[in-house]
């Protein structure tokens, strides 16, 4: 008599499972990486080692706790993602113990005591970033110029140095390391053309500034511009592989750029370009890499359209009209909270069915 | 819903409609195709299921012991969502009982276990070769005793589909054959086109739809160029190159591919004009007319990487899986554990006893390599990435479903439409947390339809009660009715009396003739009983003898009183308050005991058998009486017979339902 097996259909399944995924997200990110690091510097890749340790130490010391398998579930890679998520959104050189905070919070509040991967409401790396840059709003602003500015160029361990001490081997604070070649104090290119448009400048004005020489395109700041374009090359990448769906980053990208074209059309002095709002700050990171999390956003095929157009609309609003230079992480939270209802009313029409909404009008 | 000549002028120019979703997984075929189907050398024994299609068990008409000749039939049933089951070869009888089904769940069922006599005698068979000036009923009857029923998967009888009352304008020939492995089809098409295009012809006939469709998927281009030549002289017969697409080859979903249409929610595909079968079906179409023979073999695909051979074999019904392994060659030691799935790695399911037979549904035989499916066991946490969404055929939600379906909120999981679900398995197969969705949604529906049977159980037997008590309500109502009544003409008539003698002359002389009528009633009453007394007196006791004579001579006294009162009345012509009141009270007093009496004493006489005695006058009252007591019977009798005839309605009524279910929720292989 032969021994069967017995077990369920489908008997068959793809290879890709969740550690694949979350693996070919972040292959899929690291020409963004190299080109942060490469402009920002050494501080890119330190935060990235340490935001990634102290994320995996976070999940391995909950689950523990939670007596749940921990090797198991650390082989998601779920935690290393948004530690590498984390590390990419905040200042190369911001003092480690924020990166801890943060890193610590996104995991253990955000993602564990809601119920661990799966059952997070929000988007855990951008819960992180949030706690920081409420709690240390100074500190989370204070982006060093790109390495062509540069008027000190710090090295490996400058970086670790001042990272982990607040000075660089040679003595300087970050103050020092901000500034830039022609004397003044740098800032991202969305703060800058804040400021300036605060002093009265118009918005082509503020684009004459060295913060925006070197883009190849004149509203991309110099360094941001390619950094943006790696993303997007990067998030090209996860769609022909189906890792994502179409959805959200179009539907995101496409939200900002319609909410900023007709903001630029109405008043071109005070309002930037699509392009000045497309390839400037965390756009596009975030339209591939963090508003597709899949756990906190949108299910539905609708409902991912209405989900990621309704980021990019709040993310050019906040930026136009808020207090923050930026505003992806806002945006992503604010429509994390949306997406129970979005889900709810979005639901596709089953096979053989009335519309979801009609039948329940006849009942 | 298109139109039929958008359809047609579509189909001709091959653009076809899309399903929503579906997979790619591969598809294998090449393994098991290549080569002729063989036959496999008889089985030493068959176990043949009593049933092997959605419906109702036959009953069995051989015994233990009976030789039975091929294509015999071994059940017969009057249900017309039967279907019966032949001997496949010719042999003994060996035991009628329960053997292993061929079920997931691998629970016996009645079977009849056959030992072949290696002799594969025929009993005497019947072809029609004209079918053609055949009626349409005689040709639906000989689809049922040939035992056909849908080869696809679902296994629904094939004269129910055949006999639709409804406007068919496409009769849609399922060449699709989705799944990964099975090629069961597209050799039955590359070898036998001429017999299925017969069997083709033959359903036609029955169904007289405007058109014919012939879907393939483009994986099989030999059996579409087949299918071709074999229907080149066959007007209004499209043969149609579906993109391959799992499960592109599930009714709805192909229904949808080729016409554009959805059959609805609570209906079935003849609503939208179409009816669907398989070319396995077609095959044994054409057998069961042409040839007379009945349903006793179909091709099964013996494949994977675990078996030496993989190929085609004509399989006996009732042969065991291992039997037909075995022929194939196993590549694994005996002692190693392997995995047989009976179907496709999508949607069958594993075997778990090798002596599970092969059944009318019975498609393939799939043996993996350890490592050739990748099964998943590891689950993981939902990361609710929607690749369940984006592959759902049905455009379900899936995600939600699962969630609903663990949390066991099956009301929320309906409220998704759950019972939408084909079961096709792409969510399952696509979903990176290898969470087994399907086995979630199996259980939900079951336990759904535990509490929908528990439910209706217990409705039935309230519903049982209420009627009852209902009715022992109405017959108490009615006694206490008849009671009041009863109560209520006593009272009338002592008013009567009292009022005679209470009111103005005129009336006085009224109410003293009616006094008078009483008195003469009570006389005669008076009378009766004592001739009844006398009469009885032989038989009854000489206490209750005393009392009767005793009361007659009271009610005697009692008359006489009161007629001298009326008339008295009637002389006077004025009131007798005092006396009058008082003397008739008693009268009627007096009467009524005599008629107690009177009654008793009837009883009594009855008894004596003296008919004579009988009072003409209160015979309509025991008439009625009778039938009073009468009607609550025959109410009842009629109740029962109302009861009954309810009964057998609504298990009619289920029955079809049960069955047009169970034709909706034919899974993707049909």
């Amino acid at each position: 008599m032969m021994k069967l097996r017995v077990s369920s259909s489908p008997h068959q399944r793809i290879t890709r499972d969740t550690g694949a995924v979350m693996r070919l997200v972040m292959y899929a990110a690291i020409p963004g990486l190299l080109a942060q690091a490469w402009f920002f510097g050494w501080g890119v890749l330190i935060q990235l080692v340490l935001a990634i340790t102290i994320c995996v130490a976070s999940e391995a010391l909950i689950l523990t706790v939670r007596k749940k398998p921990v090797y198991f579930a650390l082989t998601d890679y779920s935690a290393v993602l948004t530690g590498w998520l984390i590390a990419v959104s905040i200042p190369p050189l911001l003092p480690w113990w924020m990166t801890f905070i943060g890193c610590a919070f996104a995991i253990i509040v955000a993602k564990q005591l809601y119920g661990g991967l799966g059952f997070n409401l929000f988007n855990p790396a951008m819960v992180g970033y949030v706690v920081l840059l409420i709690s240390f709003p100074a500190a989370m602003t204070q982006w060093t110029p790109t390495t062509s500015q540069n008027m000190i160029q710090p090295d490996f361990a400058d970086a670790l140095h001042i990272i982990f001490t607040g000075f660089t081997v040679s003595g300087h604070d970050i103050e020092q390391l901000r500034f830039t070649v022609d004397g003044t104090t740098s800032a991202t290119p969305l703060d800058y053309v804040k400021t300036a448009l605060t002093q009265g400048n118009t918005y082509s004005e503020s684009l004459a500034h060295s913060t925006f020489s070197g883009g190849f395109f004149d509203a991309a700041g110099a360094g941001w511009g390619w950094v943006s374009l790696a993303y997007l090359a990067g998030g090209l990448v996860l769609l022909q592989q189906r890792v994502i769906s179409w959805h959200i980053p179009m539907s995101l990208l496409g939200g900002v750029f319609v909410t900023s074209l007709i903001l630029h059309m109405t008043n071109g002095d005070i309002f930037g370009s699509p392009l000045f709002h497309l390839l400037n700050g965390a756009v596009m990171i975030g339209a591939f890499f963090i508003a597709t999390d899949p756990v906190s956003a949108s299910t539905t095929p609708k409902g991912r359209i209405i989900f990621g157009a309704a980021i990019g609309f709040w993310v050019v609003i906040i930026r136009v009209f808020g207090g923050y230079p930026d505003a992806l992480a806002f945006s992503v939270l604010i429509l994390n909270m949306a997406v129970p209802l979005i889900d709810y009313y979005t639901q596709p029409r089953t096979y053989g069915h009335r519309a979801k909404r009609q039948s329940v009008e006849q009942k | 819903m298109t139109d039929f000549n958008h359809v047609i002028e579509r189909l001709k120019t091959n653009r076809l409609w899309r399903f929503p979703g579906g997979v790619h997984p591969e598809d294998n075929k090449q393994l098991s195709n290549q080569v002729a189907i063989e036959r496999p050398p008889l089985a030493d024994v068959l176990y043949i299921p009593l049933k092997q299609h959605i419906g109702d068990q036959g009953h069995c008409i051989v015994s233990e012991g009976d030789h039975v000749l091929k294509g015999q039939a071994l059940t017969t049933t009057y249900h017309p969502y039967a279907v019966p089951v032949h001997a496949p070869t010719s042999g003994t009888i060996s035991h009628i009982g329960e053997h292993v089904s061929a079920h997931p769940s691998g629970l016996t069922e009645a079977s009849i276990t056959l030992v072949p006599d290696g002799l594969d005698e025929w009993c005497q068979l019947q072809p029609h070769a004209d079918y053609m000036s055949m009626d349409k009923l005689k040709l639906i009857e000989i689809l049922c005793d040939a035992g056909i029923s849908g080869m696809g998967g679902a296994g629904f009888p094939t004269h129910i589909k055949a006999n639709s009352r409804k406007t068919i304008e496409f009769l849609i020939i399922n060449g699709i054959e989705c799944e990964p492995y099975i090629t069961s089809d597209d050799r039955l098409m590359r070898e036998y086109a001429w017999q299925i295009r017969q069997g083709m012809d033959i359903l036609q006939h029955i169904i007289q739809p405007k058109a014919v469709v012939v879907a393939i998927e483009d994986n099989k281009p030999e059996a579409i160029e087949a299918m071709q030549i074999a229907c080149n002289q066959k007007p209004d017969c499209h043969i149609v190159s579906v993109p391959t697409v799992y499960p592109a080859g599930g009714e709805k979903q192909l229904i949808q591919v080729l016409t554009g249409r959805e059959v609805p929610g609570d209906g079935l595909p003849e609503d939208i004009g179409t009816v669907m079968f398989n070319v396995g079906t077609c095959f044994a179409v054409a057998d069961a007319v042409c040839n007379g023979k009945p349903l006793i073999e179909r091709v099964v695909t013996l494949t994977g990487g675990g078996i030496k051979q993989p190929k085609n074999v004509w399989a006996m019904l009732g042969t065991p899986v291992s039997h037909l392994v075995e022929y194939a060659g196993l590549l694994a030691p005996q002692e190693e554990e392997s995995t047989i799935i009976m179907g496709g790695p999508m949607m069958g399911f594993t075997v778990g006893n090798p002596l599970m037979p092969v059944v009318k549904i019975t498609n393939c035989l799939l043996v993996p390599e350890p490592n050739e499916l990748r099964q998943g066991d590891n689950e993981r946490p939902c990361i609710r990435c929607s690749a369940c969404a984006d592959a759902c055929p049905a455009s379900l939600l899936p995600q939600q479903l699962y969630w609903h379906a663990k949390a066991k909120e099956y009301d929320k999981a309906q409220s998704y439409n759950l019972f939408d679900c084909i079961e096709c398995g792409a969510c399952a197969y696509v979903c990176p947390s290898d969470i087994p969705l399907v086995q979630y949604y199996r259980q939900a529906k079951s336990a759904i339809r535990n509490e929908r049977d528990e439910k209706n159980k217990a409705e039935k037997a309230k519903a049982r009660f209420e009627a009852r008590k209902a009715r022992l309500d109405a017959e108490k109502q009615e006694r206490e009715e008849r009671h009041r009544k009863a109560a209520e003409a006593r009272l009338a008539a002592a008013k009567a009396k009292t009022a005679s003698a209470d009111n103005t002359a005129s009336q006085v002389e009224q109410k003293s003739k009616s006094a008078a009528a009483a008195a003469a009633i009570a006389r005669a009453k008076a009378k009766k009983a004592q001739q009844q007394a006398d009469v009885a007196t032989h038989t009854d006791t000489p206490a209750v003898d005393t009392a009767t004579t005793e009361d007659a001579r009271k009610a005697k006294v009692a008359a006489a009183v009161a007629r001298a009162k009326a008339k008295k009345a009637q002389q006077t012509e004025t009131a007798h308050n005092a006396d009058a009141p008082a003397a008739d009270t008693a009268t009627t007093e007096e009467a009524r005991k005599a008629k107690v009496a009177a009654a008793v004493a009837r009883a009594k006489a009855k008894k004596a058998q003296s008919k004579e005695s009988h009072f003409v006058e209160e015979k309509p009252a025991e008439d009625k009486k009778k039938k009073a007591e009468a009607q609550p019977d025959d109410n009842v009798q009629e109740d029962k017979k109302a009861r009954v005839a309810a009964a057998v309605e609504k298990a009619k009524a289920k029955a079809r339902q049960r069955a047009q279910a169970r034709q909706k929720e034919q899974g993707a292989e049909e």
